[in-house]
């Protein structure tokens, strides 16, 4: 499946695509808008974690096996067949976190105004992710990824 | 705090109802311009040490950030600039040299902004570079005086074979080459980016007095190393790795000087590429200590023919001085076969900013008349010559080569397509750009995935535009422009000039 795939070398610590992610969850897709009046309500499901001289970009690795998945007490997390990208109704979770607990990557996040789990679904209906396109490093890339 | 009499040249001027305080800019600049404060919970923003260099203002996803420059208003004095007043502050309050980096800023004439080029109309038919092929490809190396053929009875055709031996030749497919720009000035992923670049557009990038790391070694085929007084790097595996030598004798930027890479920048990959010791400076003197004569120069040139068995070009840099004609006809009578001019716009990591902006002449006048001195000796096929300093344009380097060079060197030009803003504070060490450091902070920040992208594209517009002009001249080869100085007029400038170009005014005809 296609990944988005996090390249430390290249990785500038500037965290556009946190803000990128904000904008593109947020309702009116504009990011003084977003910052302004919306930002309460979002949560960017990448972070990027730092250390010194060392930076990357950490999203949703959307496992093979997916412990989310199976912790899962509703259901609410599921890969969707197609892309093959696991996602998350949040119309089914009850923020019980166990998905929070179970991620080795740190990925999945509460939402900003306390549930449902927030965590990157890859921008699904873009032609690729927000966070990938606007990297001024290309630091992310968008590609496929065998395991 | 004790406030000084250098007074700040930037002002940071933030657009608060745009600013989303999401702290990019922080995190881009390294003079600490940017800080967050958590008193009054937004940034704020310290003009006095920010060198102009753009980056907050580029990275900042609202474009809230505008970098003015300070206008303080001195009495107006034509003699007593604030320039020249700032330097006298600056000065009078540290001693020692006031450093700079890029090439000359002063408004000396740009002589390529006074040439214009031909076209065809009626009288001779100008070609299309879309349908009809278009020649941009060019050799760099000395050429024989005369070719001798042989005529060998085939068993059905009469055969014609070349009996003269062609000495090595460097191949261009576009005839701009990438400056020398050495590893330790500019980061290893600036370097890598420049040679894969060069690779990619079949042309030449340029190691500079830096030595040649092993993760260009690949790029070998399509790097020219230099040996310059200091030497670094240089031993026989180097010079046969490349595809041709170049002896560095003088820089545009500062002729006359050596070079000095203080050892803060020599980290472990550059000492080893330099061959010197971890943390030592890496000073080149100003002469070379063996050359004090062309017959010495001479020695050093077929030096390194002996050592590359004769198989690659050795090319002798000169920076252009007064007596530049004359210099570069010893250049070649001492076996040089590519002779590069740079010129006093030239660029540098670091120079004196008293040498840089007061010792040279333009490229335009040394090129012309090195060319009409070689074309008098006779000797004008003896060596390829390369222009270079202050080639900005594709529009430059059709001048250039009507003027009489094979090709060009750009050097600040590519570091622009790499993201350089030209805040000319190379020698800091804290190039925002990932160009000019060696900080492993900083210079990730330049991707040579992306900076190749950018030069390739750059060398691809070149071409094009190149070939749009060519076809306008009703030329459909870059060789049979070099030279030709028919194809320019000259405006608004005085008889000496044009007599040293060799070009007529606009308004005469052929």
């Amino acid at each position: 499946m296609k990944q988005i795939v996090a390249r430390e070398e290249y990785c500038i610590g500037c965290r556009l695509c946190e803000i990128n992610c904000i904008v593109h969850r947020s309702q009116s897709k504009n990011i003084i808008t977003a910052f302004r009046h919306e930002r309460e309500g979002l949560t960017p499901s990448v972070v990027v974690e730092s250390s010194g001289q060392h930076n990357f970009a950490v999203q949703c690795r959307h496992c093979a096996d997916a412990p989310c998945v199976e912790a899962c007490i509703t259901g609410a997390m599921t890969r969707d067949p197609e892309t093959g990208a696991v996602i998350c109704d949040t119309k089914r979770c009850v923020s019980c976190w166990s998905c929070i607990m179970v991620c080795p990557a740190g990925a999945v996040m509460r939402g900003a105004s306390g549930k449902p789990a927030s965590k990157c679904d890859q921008c699904a209906g873009e032609s690729e992710p927000c966070c990938v396109a606007g990297c001024p490093n290309a630091a992310l890339k968008w590609e496929e990824v065998n395991d | 705090m004790r406030k000084w009499l250098v007074q700040p040249e930037f002002a940071v001027e933030r657009d608060e109802n745009r600013c989303v305080q999401c702290q990019a800019c922080v995190r881009q600049c390294a003079n600490d311009v940017h800080a967050f404060d958590s008193v009054s919970n937004c940034v704020i923003s310290d003009g006095s040490k920010c060198v102009g260099c753009h980056r907050c203002a580029t990275l900042c996803p609202t474009n809230a950030i505008q970098i003015k420059q300070v206008e303080l208003d001195f009495r107006p004095n034509a003699s007593w600039t604030p320039a020249t007043i700032r330097n006298l502050y600056k000065q009078a309050e540290g001693g020692g040299v006031v450093l700079a980096g890029m090439g000359n800023d002063k408004p000396y004439r740009i002589y390529w902004d006074h040439l214009l080029l031909n076209a065809s109309q009626v009288t001779n038919p100008s070609i299309d570079p879309l349908r009809e092929p278009m020649e941009l490809r060019t050799f760099l190396g000395a050429k024989p005086d005369h070719v001798h053929f042989e005529k060998t009875d085939g068993k059905t055709h009469l055969k014609t074979t070349s009996k003269t031996k062609l000495g090595p030749q460097l191949e261009l497919q576009i005839p701009v080459m990438f400056s020398a720009m050495s590893y330790g000035s500019i980061s290893l992923n600036a370097s890598i980016a420049l040679a894969r670049a060069a690779g990619l557009a079949g042309t030449f990038a340029n190691t500079g007095e830096g030595g040649l790391h092993k993760s260009i070694f690949p790029n070998a085929d399509n790097m020219i190393v230099q040996v310059a007084s200091g030497r670094f790097g240089v031993d026989a595996a180097y010079l046969n790795r490349a595809a041709a030598v170049e002896i560095k004798i003088g820089q545009g930027a500062k002729p006359g000087i050596g070079g000095h890479l203080p050892g803060n920048k020599v980290d472990r990959e550059v000492s080893q590429t330099r061959m010197i010791p971890e943390g030592s400076d890496a000073i080149s003197p100003a002469p070379h200590h063996d050359i004090y004569s062309i017959e010495d120069l001479r020695q050093l040139v077929f030096a390194i023919k002996e050592a590359t068995r004769y198989e690659k070009p050795v090319s002798v840099k000169i920076a252009a001085v007064h007596n530049i004609a004359a210099i570069a006809s010893g250049c070649v009578h001492a076996g040089a076969d590519i002779v590069a001019i740079d010129g006093f716009r030239g660029g540098t990591g670091a120079a004196p900013l008293i040498t840089r902006d007061n010792v040279g002449i333009p490229i335009e006048l040394a090129l012309a008349s090195v060319d009409t001195r070689l074309r008098e000796e006779g000797i004008r096929n003896r060596a390829s010559l390369v222009c270079a300093g202050g080639i900005r344009s594709s529009g430059d380097v059709i001048k250039a080569i009507a003027l009489g060079a094979d090709a060009v060197y750009i050097g600040t030009a590519a570091c622009v397509a790499m993201g350089c803003h030209l805040c000319q504070k190379c020698y800091t060490g804290k190039c925002n750009w990932g160009i000019a450091t060696q900080d492993p902070t900083l210079t990730r920040r330049l991707n040579p995935e992306v900076a190749v992208q950018r030069l390739t594209n750059l060398l691809r517009g070149w071409a094009a535009e190149i070939k749009e002009i060519l076809g306008g001249l009703g030329v459909n080869a870059i060789e049979s422009l070099r030279g030709n100085r028919e194809h320019l007029r000259a405006v608004g400038l005085h008889e000496n000039e044009l007599r040293i170009l060799g070009v007529k005014h606009a308004g005469e005809g052929a």
